[in-house]
């Protein structure tokens, strides 16, 4: 029988032993349906689900269903949006209860004084060209003065087609302004002309992905198997979509082959009462979703797959430990 | 109840039970070993301990609280635990 101690070694079990009784139990909040922003391929507008529910705006009901999602056993609160920072009295409700996770497109910033180390995931979509042809202007440069060397912030770089071969330059100016960078790429959900991957990008993105981390290993939050994962949508022989993913909202999952999940996971609609499908939108092909916590969260949940050999094993805690780095539950 | 009740019983059932639902290979009831950690050595996580909650709870006809999962890190105290919800029950 294959155990833990038999395929790593001292230092490799240690790692393993800091991560396996984490229990991280997440669960995700649209915390407002209005945005500062209108992207091309953001999957909560153009899904609809700003309009899914009417946005509850009683503070205390808030604390309130914060208070009942810690009690079912929720130990990491993933702010989306809408622009949650449009609500800075939600999120601090937030933060005061629960480990806080507030992704944003870092045009307002979290005031640290009331946020000393809640982690901050930025939105970026490439470079300044890309990012105008989305989100119609360049958000980094905002962004990058407000949380210039904020050591709980992190950019949450979505990779378009168009980047590939054309990374390392937007690394490069988060690594300037003294920021971390986690890689993912876009979903494209609106079928913009040009943003749609093709195989041979996506098998050049995995090793320019590799590269990167090779290069600025103290910027780059990610690993190789990962990148391996996200970019083929194989893992293990396996291959991602609804049959296979972690991130559905347990209520609502009614899937026969029961797949291995996240526990209690559930996505929240900003009226509390309401549940979306999934960690993004229900319009979007599961079997083209790039969505890298999903993907992240598919090898985590696939733990005892991972014990067949050292290798396997290792590249699992590579992962785990990606996961548990970006969302603060150990040090970068 | 089909399943023995004693502490030694209870142990191999718990083995035959993990075996099955993990489907496990190369290891028997008889060659478990039941201090083993679980989660340290095993890999199990706690899907895989709700699943085995789950056919325990069945199988002995007790309930098992999600709450107390981080204390049945093996084969014995998992066993112990069973053990005792039989004495309270009966």
């Amino acid at each position: 029988m294959k155990t833990v101690s038999s395929l790593l070694d001292k230092d490799w079990h240690e790692r393993y032993r800091r991560i396996s009784n984490l229990n991280i139990r997440s669960s995700i909040y649209d915390v407002t349906n209005r945005c500062n922003l209108r992207c091309k391929g953001c999957f909560f507008f153009s899904s609809g689900e700003h309009q899914a529910a009417v946005e509850e705006m009683d503070i205390k009901k808030w604390e309130d269903f914060i208070d009942r999602e810690k009690e079912r056993g929720v130990n990491l609160a993933i702010l989306i949006g809408g622009e949650p920072t449009l609500c800075m009295e939600r999120v601090e409700a937030f933060y005061k209860r629960l480990p806080t996770y507030c992704a944003t497109n870092g045009l307002i910033k979290v005031p640290r004084d009331r946020f000393p180390d809640m982690m901050v995931g930025i939105s970026l979509w490439g470079n300044s060209e890309d990012e105008k042809v989305l989100r119609g202007r360049d958000t980094f440069a905002v962004s990058s003065k407000n949380y210039e060397g904020d050591k709980y912030t992190y950019y949450l770089y979505t990779i378009t087609p168009r980047q590939v071969g054309k990374i390392e330059p937007v690394i490069k100016r988060i690594a300037d302004v003294g920021l971390k960078v986690h890689l993912q790429l876009l979903s494209n959900d609106e079928g913009v002309d040009g943003f749609s991957w093709r195989e041979e990008e996506l098998r050049d993105l995995r090793f320019e992905m590799d590269e990167m981390l090779d290069k600025y290993p103290r910027t780059v939050i990610s690993c190789k198997y990962y990148h391996e994962v996200i970019t083929t949508g194989k893992m293990m022989g396996r291959s991602f979509g609804w049959s296979e993913c972690p991130s559905v909202t347990e209520a609502l999952d009614n899937r026969q082959n029961r797949p291995r999940r996240l526990i209690h996971f559930a996505r929240w609609a900003s009226d509390l009462k309401t549940v979306h499908r999934c960690c993004t939108s229900a319009t979007r092909d599961c079997s083209t979703c790039k969505d890298g916590a999903a993907h992240m969260s598919w090898v985590m949940v696939n733990k005892r797959e991972h014990l067949k050999s050292t290798k396997d094993l290792q590249n699992w805690i590579e992962v785990y430990e990606m996961f548990a780095k970006l969302y603060h539950f150990i040090p970068w | 109840m089909p399943v023995s009740q004693d502490i030694k019983g209870i142990i191999r059932h718990v083995a035959e039970i993990i075996i099955d639902e993990l489907k496990l290979e190369d290891v028997t009831a008889d060659t478990f070993n039941s201090d083993m950690d679980l989660v340290d050595e095993l890999g199990i996580d706690s899907m895989d301990l709700a699943t085995i909650a789950l056919v325990l709870q069945d199988e002995y006809d007790i309930t098992i609280d999600e709450d107390d999962y981080p204390k049945l890190k093996t084969i014995r105290l998992i066993s112990e635990y069973i053990e005792e919800k039989l004495a309270t029950k009966n």
